[in-house]
């Protein structure tokens, strides 16, 4: 019900979107009506046997998305161990601090024209922008996580002379984590942008490179068509990832509303 | 068992500097039940503090069982004062309870049982499911008195456990310390602000003055027999002590006849 309440928006949206198009008639501005004949065009005229999906879906999708989710992945994994190291560490943040804001500061992008030089085309390059692009919300968001663990839970472990790896596995991780997640999913929308900039600039395949080949082609209702579907996979990411969250952190939202 | 010797603490350096404890020689026995009484801010938490390796003091020195003292040692266990913020939130009760077992080299239907057997003792085995903050805080506070019953260390260290739990609660409690350190022989600091408690439950209690804390008296509970709540209570020796317990709480001197 909360659903329908807060979605009612979307067609009064469309609705005025496509009268306002279709009274204007700017080649620029296709209305929605004719993005959505396209998009089906492009995607789903296959045959049967690929579930209606076109070769263009098969060919291009799962690269970006496979990129997409490796680069998360990678930098998730990297951010946070990194994360904690840092945040535990005073010596080691000190020295790193000013290293982190130096890296957080260049924009990812800015980057591309480096790692193609140096990785060439290809699937790398893409890798390498998306990870140096979206491990810094992890990272910081880690390190400070880490760093505010209650101190009384800390002495706990130290009475209880709980092992390094229960303090890790048990003490520290589990307090970070709250943190750790906001910082991952500021990432996960980083990265959809990232791998179509990427695409963009230094791919021959994917999501990224159709928008280009269209916008080449002056096919607007497949640019826009394109610019849909990223927004639509932004938004699917973003509430698969919010319901990942709120299962495992359940504690955490019932411990906030008890105390 | 605990030799302290000169013991003091001073937070902080410069103008802002606070002497938490200034000079304290205390020694326990393996076995013994000492209770610590103090007015609010004398330097209890930092006496525990210290004894439990989590601050290194600025001067003094402790022994256990003849082993300085500058890491936490093995086989000590800690019930904190500040419950709430000492459990866990993301583990159950049970997991709390269990977690530090590990070490005692049990395995995980031990670490389970034991468990379960220590939160039966704070009459909590209902809640062993639950997570902590399902709880009130007198049982979050049973909780963590059950995590340091089931880890059976030699020395236990309690930081006002029973300042949050109601009075009937709090009378099962100091019943059930009494029964534990008679059955494992537990060394037990206790630390309260209950008169009536330390002498209640302590062989010994000592009282420390206003901060910084020293020792304004070290009294030997000579009460006969298992303690029990009524009638030890109405023991004319527990209201000599209770009495005496409460001059020297206040700053008064201790009466020349009481004295020991
Ligand atoms: N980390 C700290 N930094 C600076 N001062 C502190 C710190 N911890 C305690 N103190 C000060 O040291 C004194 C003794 O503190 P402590 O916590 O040992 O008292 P306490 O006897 O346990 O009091 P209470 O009965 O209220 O728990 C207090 O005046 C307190 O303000
Ligand atoms: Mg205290």
């Amino acid at each position: 019900m909360r659903v329908i309440a807060r979605l009612w928006l979307v067609p009064v949206v469309v609705l005025l979107w496509e009268l306002v198009t279709r009274l204007s008639d700017s080649g620029f501005f296709p209305p929605p009506s004719v993005i959505a004949v396209t998009m089906r065009e492009m995607w789903l005229t296959g045959p049967a046997s690929q579930l209606w999906l076109t070769d263009l879906v098969l060919e291009n999708f799962p690269p970006s998305l496979a990129r997409l989710f490796a680069g998360w992945a990678l930098a998730g994994v990297a951010g946070i161990a990194l994360g904690i190291m840092i945040g535990r560490s005073r010596a080691l943040s000190r020295f790193v601090d000013p290293l982190i804001h130096f890296g957080r500061a260049i924009p990812p992008p800015m980057l591309l024209p480096f790692f193609i030089a140096v990785l060439s085309l290809g699937a790398q390059t893409q890798l390498a922008t998306i990870v140096f692009g979206v491990i810094w919300p992890v990272l910081l968001n880690t390190i400070d996580g880490a760093r505010a663990v209650d101190r009384q839970h800390i002495e706990t472990a130290r009475v209880f002379r709980l092992s390094r790896s229960q303090r890790l596995w048990r003490v520290i991780l589990p307090s970070a984590l709250p943190k750790i997640f906001a910082g991952l999913r500021l990432s996960l929308s980083l990265a959809l942008i990232l791998m179509v900039i990427s695409e963009l600039v230094a791919s021959t395949s994917g999501i990224g490179y159709q928008l280009l080949r269209a916008q080449r082609d002056f096919d607007l209702p497949a640019v826009w068509g394109t610019i849909v579907l990223l927004g639509v996979l932004g938004y699917l990411l973003n509430s698969v990832f919010l319901a990942a969250e709120r299962r495992v952190l359940s504690w955490h939202r019932a411990a906030k509303q008890t105390t | 068992m605990l030799e302290i010797s000169n013991l003091s603490h001073t937070y902080g350096s410069g103008p802002s500097a606070h002497t938490a404890l200034g000079g304290i020689d205390l020694s326990v026995a393996e076995g013994e039940l000492v209770c610590i009484v103090g007015p609010s801010g004398c330097g209890k938490s930092t006496l525990l503090r210290s004894v439990a390796g989590l601050i290194t003091p600025t001067g003094g020195r402790i022994l256990l069982k003849g082993v300085p003292v500058n890491q936490t040692p093995d086989d000590l266990a800690v019930v904190f004062q500040d419950y709430s913020r000492s459990l866990f939130p993301w583990m159950s009760v049970a997991d709390n309870v269990s977690l530090p077992l590990r070490r005692r080299g049990q395995d995980k239907r031990q670490r389970r049982e034991s468990a379960m057997d220590a939160l039966e003792q704070v009459g909590l085995a209902d809640a062993a499911a639950k997570y902590p903050w399902q709880l009130s805080g007198g049982m979050q506070q049973r909780v963590s008195i059950a995590r340091a019953l089931a880890y059976r260390p030699s020395l236990l260290l309690m930081d006002e456990p029973f300042g949050s739990v109601d009075a009937q609660t709090r009378e099962d409690l100091e019943d059930l310390t009494l029964r534990v350190r008679g059955h494992h022989n537990m060394t037990i600091l206790l630390i309260t602000h209950d008169i009536d408690e330390s002498v209640y439950v302590g062989d010994r209690v000592v009282v420390l003055s206003k901060s910084p804390g020293g020792i304004a008296g070290d009294l030997r509970v000579g009460l006969p027999g298992p303690r029990d709540q009524i009638t030890t209570r109405e023991h004319p020796e527990f209201v000599r002590l209770r009495a005496e317990v409460g001059r020297l709480v206040r700053g008064m001197r201790s009466h020349p006849a009481a004295a020991s």
